[in-house]
């Protein structure tokens, strides 16, 4: 829904205002407290959620919260048991976070684009962007965390000698070795860029196109935004998935021993 | 859109996420999910040693139904037995205890029949006497012939 107001700053103002986070501090000591404050909130609901389920926690008949959260335990556990073959105690409950973590933020995506922005502003803030996913800062603290588990797992599995031998001499043996190191370097950075990458392009494309159906007339936005959100329901879920997938995926890859 | 100093802070809410996931949140419902399954897996267990147990005890039923019918049947045909015991001992029993009674009753009646002898030769040997008496008294002394009376009275008896 386009107001008078961005309609005066025209559509690029529209749009740019939407994209633009609650920011405070400058350069790289800038903190983006919508991103900050919705992801934490969204963090805490997910934690309150799974502590009253796990605080009822039954072996007898599980009431309606316990059965959902072990939905999602058994879903994540299934998850982690297809792809993960070591023993770990950190590795579902990571999985578990990320999922429904990366869910809610992207669930965000899913309230109309103007409603939150309307309460900042009667509340005094001048920008407001709640989909933290749609935040780099987000997405790459979620990857970058998780590199630093693949790095700290893959020292100590491997030990260090063993992670090194690793970069070095795979996979085309010792003569080659700058390019093993250099190869297997991009590919582990590789690994964190994709996942922030790919999260925030699909839900701040997502988001960018709520914002442009926002901005036609509104006799045609329904008849758009309503299939786009119903796509949007398989898309957030998909890239909470991928996500908790992928990390799975690269934490199994750190605990084998070549 | 640059990356700054959010970037640390989500990192730290994502850490605390985890942390608190991996302490509080993922043991208690994971244990609680395999001991469902334990308590099902036991449950179902149970069930099956149960209808082991029943078909067991079937056979046991019909084993001791089995005895008790041969047994019911053995007890029978002792009864049965012993019955026709009785009956032919009962009946031997009557056999004797008539002959005893009609020896007893023909005794009585030969000591009955002895006695009316003797009371009827009394009888005629007082009549015979009486007459005799009567005669003599008419003809002869009855200290004389004393001796022919009692004679004649003994041959009587």
């Amino acid at each position: 829904m386009s107001t008078e107001a961005h309609a005066a700053e025209g559509a690029t103002g529209y749009i740019i205002h939407h994209l633009t986070p609650l920011h405070f501090g400058e350069g790289f000591w800038t903190l983006h407290l919508d991103t900050l404050f919705f992801s934490a909130v969204l963090g805490g609901l997910f934690v309150w959620f799974f502590k009253t389920a796990a605080d009822k926690a039954t072996a007898g008949v599980p009431g309606l919260v316990q059965n959902f959260a072990e939905m999602l335990i058994e879903f994540v556990d299934t998850q982690v048991k297809d792809s993960f073959h070591g023993h770990s105690k950190l590795i579902a409950p990571l999985a578990l976070t990320i999922f429904c973590w990366v869910f809610l933020w992207n669930f965000m995506d899913l309230f109309p684009v103007d409603i939150f922005p309307l309460i900042g502003s009667l509340m005094g803030l001048d920008y407001l962007r709640v989909v933290p996913s749609t935040d780099l800062n987000a997405t790459f603290a979620m990857s970058i965390s998780v590199f630093f588990l693949i790095i700290f797992y893959s020292i100590k599995i491997k030990g260090p000698w063993g992670f090194a031998k690793e970069l070095m001499f795979q996979p085309f043996g010792p003569w080659l070795l700058p390019f093993n190191l250099l190869l297997k370097l991009v590919e582990e950075i590789a690994k964190p860029i994709s996942l922030a990458l790919r999260l925030f392009g699909n839900l701040y494309a997502g988001e960018l196109i709520f914002i442009l159906i926002a901005l036609l007339p509104w006799y045609l936005q329904p008849v758009l935004s309503f299939p786009w959100a119903i796509f949007h329901i398989l898309i957030i879920t998909l890239q909470a998935f991928i996500f908790m997938v992928l990390t799975i995926v690269y934490l199994s890859m750190a605990h084998e021993d070549h | 859109m640059s990356i700054n100093a959010t970037l640390i802070g989500q990192m730290i809410t994502f850490a605390l996420l985890v942390w608190f996931t991996m302490k509080y949140i993922w043991p208690p419902l994971f244990d609680s999910l395999e001991e469902r399954k334990k308590k099902i897996a036991d449950g179902l267990a149970a069930a099956e040693k149960g209808q082991e147990q029943i078909i067991l005890a079937e056979k046991k039923a019909i084993g001791v139904i089995k005895e008790a019918k041969e047994q019911s049947s053995e007890i029978v045909t002792l009864a049965q037995k012993r019955a026709n015991e009785i009956v032919e001992e009962s009946k031997d029993t009557a056999k004797k205890e008539g002959e005893r009674l009609l020896l007893a009753a023909k005794a009585q009646i030969e000591q009955e029949m002895q006695q009316a002898k003797e009371g009827l030769r009394q009888q005629v040997a007082d009549l015979a006497l009486n007459a005799a008496e009567q005669i003599l008294n008419a003809e002869i002394d009855k200290t004389k012939h004393q001796d022919i009376i009692t004679k004649v009275s003994k041959q009587l008896s």
